[in-house]
């Protein structure tokens, strides 16, 4: 045994040993039973043996509720146990989906979901967008030669980790009536504005702040991307005397595409499911103006009295069969990078 | 000035000026502003009093009004800067106001009375930091205990998923057995249901196991992460798959090559996964929100969404308390920057 025990650990800090004491004093108590385990089943049953916590979790918390998610969305009522719940077919589809005009959800059975369907497109358009725009801008600066680019990184990152409960207070904070930007506002000599109370200035906070908050992750992904471009082709180029706007479109650019891809689809499945930073920030007000998919889903199960859980079931499938077709897109692109980057 | 500005201007080899040079500064000065000046904004604020934070235009400095002592009153006085009809400036201590007069007092000398107009005096004040604003919420509200919350959620749902995960990857990696490929589709297929999609059902399942509003119902929906599995997996790959044939020969059992040679060795990708995990639970919020309905069981941020909710937002403890949530994150992105920075353009983990 003398030989296993000194296989290294990598560079463990004295903190991190000390930190893994009590993991090592657990893992040490299942020494025993785990090799009763292993009498039982073998060495190449140990596979399952492994894999079973995880499956068990995983089964019970992702695998059922997705079939459950089906169920419910074929029964009715408001009980939460199916004793209760009666069989509708796609009754909850129907009403979901009944619009006298698509383009005018004030049409339509359910208005307050088209509402947020029509909230959620637009949001998504935009803050992708913008979000993909904003980031390569700041991965394209922070690409280039400079000093303390370490913190300069941190001063576009550091957002990411703020919870989104935080970020929207921040914002919230900065936007009310009496906020920062009203005084900034007045201080110029403008007009006072109610930057959340009014639809269009509460989406426009909504976008900005959520492009906010990302923009850090998805220029470093960028940033990954550009430093992997191989530096001789920009030597060459500048050989050529080839000017900067063309290298950025001839070199840049297509060498990048593949990583701006897979920015673009993460940024989409992100936009299609926003709802905390803009839930805090707006509560999806004025009115429904920002009240996205997410947030109907919410208060259709959890928040309203009369608890509709089929309706916000087939809501989520629907929202969920277009985030598998954005998923499916994303693993055929990354897959193909991968292939092409072992090529 | 002039060394800060040949710093800031020189350009490597002497070369000149480009336009997207001035675009690259003017980039990173508006991005300064905008990404660090709101956080400033919070944190200068969580330290001003509720009088000074209801002023507006805003000041940028917490400030407070200077009282002092004045013989013959009982409460501190606060302090103005009086100009007089006389043109002087005093500094008087107010005693009380009727209307638009004040009665005031020259601190040196109480036994006169002056009478001022209000709108000739400015109140004195200095910067002083609203501790209070910590301190006070930290008693008498539950912050303490959403505080608690969030880091027991946060502390077990990482080491479970540190563990089950490991183990889950070793299984994946390391093993041949019927339906490992299977396993593994089923997993990759689940990267595509975020919660989101599945919090109806998952309500009913905690539900029916008596985990609704408990912190265990925040914590195992969480915890059998498909990315963690794969990262971890991914890395495990690499690892020779001699070394465990050697300690094989040398009679170690297979749990003692999982975590005697496994983790050890998996032990950066261990690490990144903790770092994201304890990020993931501490940011949570949808799940929380539709687990948790007693005000015990809060954790920080559905607290911190809630006490903000309010119909009389308390704003001054609001922001403290959001101040003091960021803490942990910090601290982390002080200490761990490199490996975050790593783990996102590795595996564009989020």
């Amino acid at each position: 045994m003398s030989t296993i025990t000194e296989v290294p650990g990598g560079q463990a800090s004295s903190l991190s040993s000390m930190l893994a004491l009590p993991f090592r004093f657990l893992m040490g108590v299942l020494n025993a039973p785990m090799g009763a385990v292993q009498r039982r089943f073998g060495i190449a049953g140990m596979g399952a043996v492994f894999l079973a916590p995880n499956m068990l979790i995983f089964s019970v918390f992702v695998l059922i509720p997705v079939a459950i998610n089906l169920a419910y969305s074929l029964t009715g009522g408001t009980a939460i146990f199916f004793d209760d719940r009666h069989f509708v077919g796609l009754e909850q589809y129907q009403t979901l989906l009944m619009c006298g005009d698509y383009a005018a959800p004030s049409t339509c059975l359910q208005d307050a979901f088209w509402q947020s369907v029509h909230n959620t497109a637009f949001f998504v358009l935009v803050q992708v967008t913008m979000l993909v725009l904003v980031s390569l801008g700041t991965a394209l600066v922070l690409n280039r030669e400079m000093r303390a680019r370490g913190f300069w990184r941190g001063v576009f990152f550091f957002p990411v980790l703020l919870s989104p409960v935080v970020v929207g207070l921040i914002w919230k904070w900065i936007l009310q009536r009496d906020g920062l930007l009203n005084a900034i506002l007045l201080d110029f000599g403008f007009e006072r504005i109610l930057w959340l109370a009014e639809r269009n200035w509460a989406m426009f906070w909504a976008i900005f702040v959520s492009v906010w908050a990302h923009l850090g992750f998805y220029a470093l992904i960028l940033l990954a991307g550009l430093q992997a471009i191989p530096r001789d082709l920009y030597e060459a180029a500048m050989m050529d005397g080839t000017g900067r706007m063309r290298v950025f479109w001839r070199i840049t650019l297509p060498l990048l595409w593949p990583n701006l891809l897979v920015v673009i689809i993460l940024a989409l499945i992100k936009a299609v499911q926003i709802f905390d930073e803009a839930f805090v920030l707006t509560g999806g007000g004025p009115g429904t103006s920002t009240m996205f998919i997410t947030q109907y889903i919410y208060e259709t199960g959890f928040a309203h009295v009369l608890r509709n859980l089929g309706l916000a079931s087939a809501a989520s499938i629907l929202m969920g069969i277009v985030l598998v077709g954005l998923t499916a897109l994303q693993l055929v692109v990354s897959n193909r990078r991968a292939r092409k980057e072992a090529a | 000035m002039s060394a800060l500005s040949t710093f800031l201007l020189r350009r490597r080899g002497g070369a000149s000026w480009h336009w997207t040079d001035v675009l690259a500064y003017i980039w990173l000065g508006v991005g300064l502003v905008l990404m660090f000046g709101p956080v400033l904004w919070l944190v200068v604020s969580s330290f001003k009093t509720p009088a000074n934070l209801a002023e507006f235009p805003p000041t940028f400095m917490p400030l407070d009004a200077q009282v002092a002592r004045v013989q013959g009153y009982e409460q501190p006085l606060p302090l103005f800067r009086v100009t007089l009809e006389d043109g002087n400036e005093r500094v008087l201590a107010q005693v009380r106001r009727v209307g638009i007069m004040a009665q005031m007092v020259d601190p040196e000398n109480p036994g006169a009375v002056i009478r001022v107009p209000i709108d000739k005096r400015v109140p004195v004040r200095q910067v002083k930091f609203a501790t209070e604003n910590y301190a006070e919420p930290l008693q008498q509200f539950d912050f303490l205990r959403y505080f608690q919350n969030s880091i027991f959620v946060t502390v077990m749902a990482t080491l479970i998923t540190l563990v089950v995960n490991s183990m889950a990857a070793f299984a994946l990696s390391k093993y041949e057995f019927k339906g490992r490929t299977a396993v593994l589709g089923i997993i990759l297929a689940t990267l595509m249901v975020p919660l989101s999609v599945i919090v109806v059902p998952l309500y009913l399942v905690v539900n029916s196991l008596n985990l609704f509003d408990t912190l265990w119902g925040v914590i195992l929906p969480t915890v059998a992460t498909p990315t963690g599995v794969f990262l971890l997996r991914q890395y495990m790959l690499t690892i020779p798959d001699e070394l465990l044939d050697a300690a094989r020969m040398d009679k170690a059992s297979e749990w003692q090559i999982y975590w005697r040679i496994i983790l050890p060795l998996a032990a950066p990708a261990l690490a990144v996964l903790a770092i994201f995990s304890v990020m993931w639970r501490w940011n949570d919020f949808l799940w929380p929100l539709i687990v948790l309905s007693r005000k015990e069981h809060y954790t920080l941020q559905v607290g911190l969404n809630a006490f903000s909710g309010e119909l009389n937002v308390q704003w001054h403890y609001v922001l403290s308390m959001t101040v003091l949530s960021i803490v942990p994150v910090a601290l982390i992105f002080l200490f761990l920057q490199r490996y975050i920075t790593a783990g996102i353009a590795n595996t564009g983990l989020k």
